[in-house]
Order: structure tokens, then sequence, then C-alpha cells
């Protein structure tokens, strides 16, 4: 920045945002092992991530992406494609958005939503590699799960709302109308709720 | 070294004339309170006094209809705050069949939340669309006002897109059918003409800080004999309309910054509106796949709204704020919520359009060096992000 105050994010996101690492720039070609998709650009943000893997070892050896979102989604997979090279294929499906953020000096609160979607694409994309290798046995679904049956809220809808701000069981009562009709899914919503919260926040 | 730096967000906020800054180092001292009628006191509401006739000639009004307030939210709160009023004791408006509100949906959002606010009070709450280059359309407001209708609100100029509506042609059929009118003016003010009576509105909303004056004051004209309903009660400040002891400080620099206004601003229009060709001549050269948002010609002269496609503009924002200029964008993510511009999706740009857009918006201080950078600097950043871009050429 031309000043010298503090950015309005932290400086690492700014090194990053500055020196992408790893963006596969305009027509480039990248010979890839496993391609991962998510978000989309009427949302503001979509993100397409490709890994390299030894399969012998199991090993992400190169990791290349790019996207379509503002400056936290994009420091995020820089700094989230530096991180899996090297890692297994089981540890780099369990890095975690909170890793992330920590490792970008920490994110503000509204920027988490962007974030998430850089290790979204990165656990699509090791599906892609075992489904691609044939190991369909290894393709962990993230299929979502049913809450709240009168409403028909999922757990994804529920850390979709924490992600957008709900911390209390009326705002996420507001945002997904989960738990209006019959309210026996309330323990359940209130203990994912603190899940999601501690996941991406604590 | 120093990065130079390039101010184009003068709808944001703009900075203190230089002589503004010197009308409040100047009073720093003046301390006494307007209200009173010692020798502390009377030089302050003379201060205060001759600022409102200041502001008032700016906009044609007379003194006794202006009321300073604390921004230009607070203007237009009050206003809107008007038509719900339902104290019978109240001599303001209070007409239990004629209650409706009617107005854009292209307006701030202080108007578009006390209207929504309104509503869930059961307020009848209408919403005028507007076509692409921003303009309502006058057949709907037509239709849209009724005998039901209370107040008509309808913004001279828009902040993202600077499209500047007919408010004459509003006002005449919203009195035609019995309603009052008001336009918020905060954009409008100061960089263009605006005279209440060829408007012919009954309440206009002005801020001081949009205008090379301070933050934290702002006037509303009250057309003289208009029902009024005051928002803060319980003093007689501003003849009993505006209840607080007066931002003596922030209201003499209010009266400087227009009073400078008035000597500057028509030689600075065709200078903007040429620097604004400029621009536009200059992107349109050097950036493909870009459109211009708003109107071609019903435009305010600094404003100029583009949209890059395939470009997130949170990204362009930032990488144009690493190069030392300062925008604004229509992106959901520049905003913190999930939606893109409600202004931009109004004028039927799709998502995508308006999560890409900018908004550069020049003042007094803009020079041609400073364009010229401009036209220098985006292309290479936004080739940046196109060629990192999942939505700009070829699919991956």
């Amino acid at each position: 920045m031309a000043s010298s105050g503090d950015w309005v994010y932290s400086e690492v996101v700014k090194e990053h945002f500055m020196n992408l690492k790893n963006i596969l720039w305009g027509d480039e070609k990248f010979d890839f092992d496993g391609r991962g998709e998510v978000g989309n650009v009427k949302c503001g943000d979509q993100m397409v991530l490709f890994i390299k893997v030894d399969d012998d070892k199991g090993v992400i050896t190169d990791c290349r992406w790019k996207t379509y979102g503002c400056a936290s989604a994009i420091a995020s997979t820089s700094i989230l494609s530096e991180a899996v090279k090297g890692m297994t294929l089981k540890e780099a499906f369990n890095i975690s958005p909170k890793d992330i953020a920590a490792k970008l000096g920490g994110l503000p609160e509204n920027k988490i939503h962007c974030s998430v979607l850089g290790d979204k694409a990165l656990r699509a994309a090791i599906n892609d590699y075992y489904q691609r290798q044939g190991l369909k046995e290894m393709v962990v679904e993230e299929k979502a799960r049913l809450v709240c049956q009168c409403m028909n809220v999922t757990d994804h809808e529920i850390e979709e709302a924490v992600l957008e701000g709900a911390r209390t069981y009326l705002q996420l009562q507001e945002a997904t109308k989960l738990g209006t009709v019959c309210g026996q899914c309330e323990a359940e919503a209130r203990r994912l709720l603190d899940w999601y919260t501690e996941q991406h926040f604590k | 070294m120093e990065t130079r730096r390039v101010y184009l967000d003068h709808n944001a906020t703009t900075p203190l004339h230089p002589e503004v800054e010197r009308v409040i180092m100047e009073n720093l001292g003046t301390f006494g309170n307007p209200s009173s009628m010692h020798s502390f006191g009377r030089p302050a509401r003379k201060l205060v006094e001759e600022a409102r006739e200041r502001t008032a000639g700016l906009i044609g009004a007379s003194a006794g209809e202006l009321i300073f307030v604390g921004s230009g939210s607070e203007a237009n709160n009050t206003v809107l705050s008007i038509t719900g009023c339902q104290r019978t004791e109240c001599h303001c408006v209070s007409d239990a069949r004629r209650q409706g509100i009617v107005t854009t949906r292209i307006e701030h959002p202080c108007v578009l939340e006390s209207a929504k606010c309104m509503g869930q009070q059961g307020v009848p709450v209408a919403f005028l669309d507007v076509d692409r280059t921003g303009r309502i359309d006058l057949g709907q407001v037509a239709e849209l006002v009724t005998g039901e209708t209370r107040l008509v609100s309808v913004m001279l100029a828009n902040n993202e897109i600077g499209t500047i509506q007919d408010i004459a042609s509003v006002a005449r059929l919203a009195h035609e059918r019995g309603a009052l009118m008001h336009t918020d003016a905060v954009q409008a003010v100061g960089k263009i003409p605006v005279d209440v009576k060829a408007l012919d509105v009954d309440f206009l909303t002005i801020s001081a800080h949009k205008l090379y004056g301070p933050k934290g004051v702002g006037a509303l004209y009250v057309r003289e004999g208009v029902p009024f309903c005051p928002m803060i009660r319980g003093g007689h400040q501003e003849r009993g309309r505006r209840a607080g002891t007066e931002n003596t400080l922030g209201i003499v620099a209010m009266g400087k910054a227009v009073e400078m206004r008035m000597l500057e601003m028509a030689a600075e229009e065709p200078r903007l509106l040429d620097l604004k060709a400029l621009l536009r001549a200059g992107l349109v050269e050097r950036i493909p796949d870009i459109h211009f948002n708003g109107h071609p010609t019903e435009s305010l002269p600094n404003t100029l709204n583009v949209s890059f496609e395939g470009a997130e503009g949170e990204a362009i924002m930032l990488y144009l704020d690493l190069a030392g200029i300062a925008v604004s964008t229509g992106s959901a993510c520049a905003s913190g919520s999930l939606d893109p511009s409600h202004v931009l999706l109004a004028a039927q740009l799709t998502p995508e359009q308006a999560h890409g857009s900018v908004r550069i918006s020049m003042g007094r201080g803009t020079t041609r060096e400073d364009i010229d950078y401009f036209i220098a600097q985006a292309p290479p950043i936004i080739e940046r992000i196109r060629a990192m871009s999942t939505a700009y050429g070829r699919r991956v």
C-alpha cells in the first residue's frame, strides 16, 4: 500500500496477494492427476485446483490453481497450494480452513467464508484423483446429513449459516428456518452450531 | 520510494477544502452554546445562522427551511419516519388513509432500511424499478403513487452509478396525487446545480462531507408550511425540529464548504466531464470486455462505473490500492455481505457484472495526471486478475 499504515488484511495475506504461488496463468497447461472445482461466479467466488500425485507414495508433488475471487480467497489458496506439496493425500484431505487462516495471520470473520473455498477444492481434487485411479473406495463423499426433518435443513446448511455470521440458535433459525416446526432437532442443531463455530472461528 | 496516491473515491467522502480547514482552526475556540443568550453563546449563534443562510442559498431555499442534522442518513431517516407517525395529538401528517411510501430500488440503504422498517409497522411501501441506465420510469411513478401515498422518496443522483433522475417530473406526479416529495440529494448537491424550487420538492437531504466539509453534519430542507415531525425530540434547537445542541464547528465548516462550492462548482463541471471522457476512452482503448454502467448523459460529471468481465471487484480494488489508487466496488466481497450491489442488480446487471464492477469518482483535486496514472495502472492489473481467473478466457 502507498501509505505506511496497516493494510486491510494481514501482512502475510498481502505478501501472497502480491506474489501468488502456484497459480495457473492464462492458457498455461498443467498435466494434472486430480482436478477440483467449487463455488460459482454468480456468487462472486469460484475456485479450480489441480494436483499432481506420486502414485507410489500417495504424496502430492505439485498443486496449481485458478480463481475468480477476492483477496482472501486468493491469498488462502496461494498459501494452501504451497502447504500441500509433499503432504500425503490423507494429510492434505484433513487440512482445515482454520489451519489456513492461522497461517495467514488471521482473517476477518466475514472473510472466513471466502477462505474455505481452497480447501474444499482441494478435497474435490483428491476425490477426483481417487476416481481417476479407480480407487472408488477411497473417495470420501461430503454427503449432507439431514438435521431438521420438518424444514429440510442439512448440516451443510448449518455450516454455511455459521460461515455467514450466525452465532446464536436464534440467528441460525433466522438463516435456515430449522427447528421452527416440531423443534425436535434443537439439541442437535445447537451442538452443530457450537462445533462449526469452534471449527471456523475459535 | 513512496507510491503515487490517487484518490478516486469522492462519492464515498471528500477531503476538507483548505478554506474549510482554515475556518475550523479559526473557530476551535468558539465553544459557547448557540442557545445561550450571553456573550459566549451569541457569537456561536451568529456563526450557525450565517452557515444556514449560505447552505439554504446553495439550493435556492430560505434559511428558515433548513434544519442542520448529524448526517445525510439522519435526514433521510427523519423524512421516512414522518409517514409512520400515528400519534393522534401530533399535527404532522397523521392521516390514517394516507400512509404509503413510494421509493426506488436504488436508494441508499438508509432510505431502503427506513422504508422496510415502516413497512414492518404496517405502512404500505412500493418500490420503483430502474432501467439499464438506472433511470426510473415516470409511467410506473404514475401507477404506484396513489391517493393512499403520503411520501414519494427518489434520490436525485445515485452514489454508485451517478444516474440523475428527473425529480421535477416525479414531484409533479406526486403532488397531483396529494403526496409529499422527498429527494436524497447527498450525491448531487455540490456536484451539479440543485434548486429546490425548480425541483419542486418538499424535503431534500444534503451531507457536508460529500462537498468538502466535515463528517457528522448535514442538512434537511423542509419546505415552508409542509407538515413535519421531529425524530430527535426534547429541545427547541432548529425551531423544535431537531433537538440537541448544535454542532457549531461542523455547521460553520459546512457553511464554508458550501460557499466554496458556489465559487468553484461551475468551472469544475466541464473539467470533470473532460476527464471522464478521457478516462472512458483510455479504458476502452486498453482493456477489452468492459462495459460502463449508468446513464450516458444524465449522470454526475465526476462518476464513472465500469464492469470488467471475468475479474472480481474486491481483487481489482485491492490491487489498485497497492498501486496507490483508491476506488470502490460493487462486489459482495467488499461489502462484507454475500450479495453484490443492489443498485447494479436493480439496473439489470448480471451478478457477475456486479461483482466485477468498479466505481471511479473524481473530485475537485483530480488532475489529468491522476487519470493518466489510472489508465496506465489499471490494464496490467485487470490482465493479471483475468489471467488467474476461472471466469475469463478458456475453461480449464
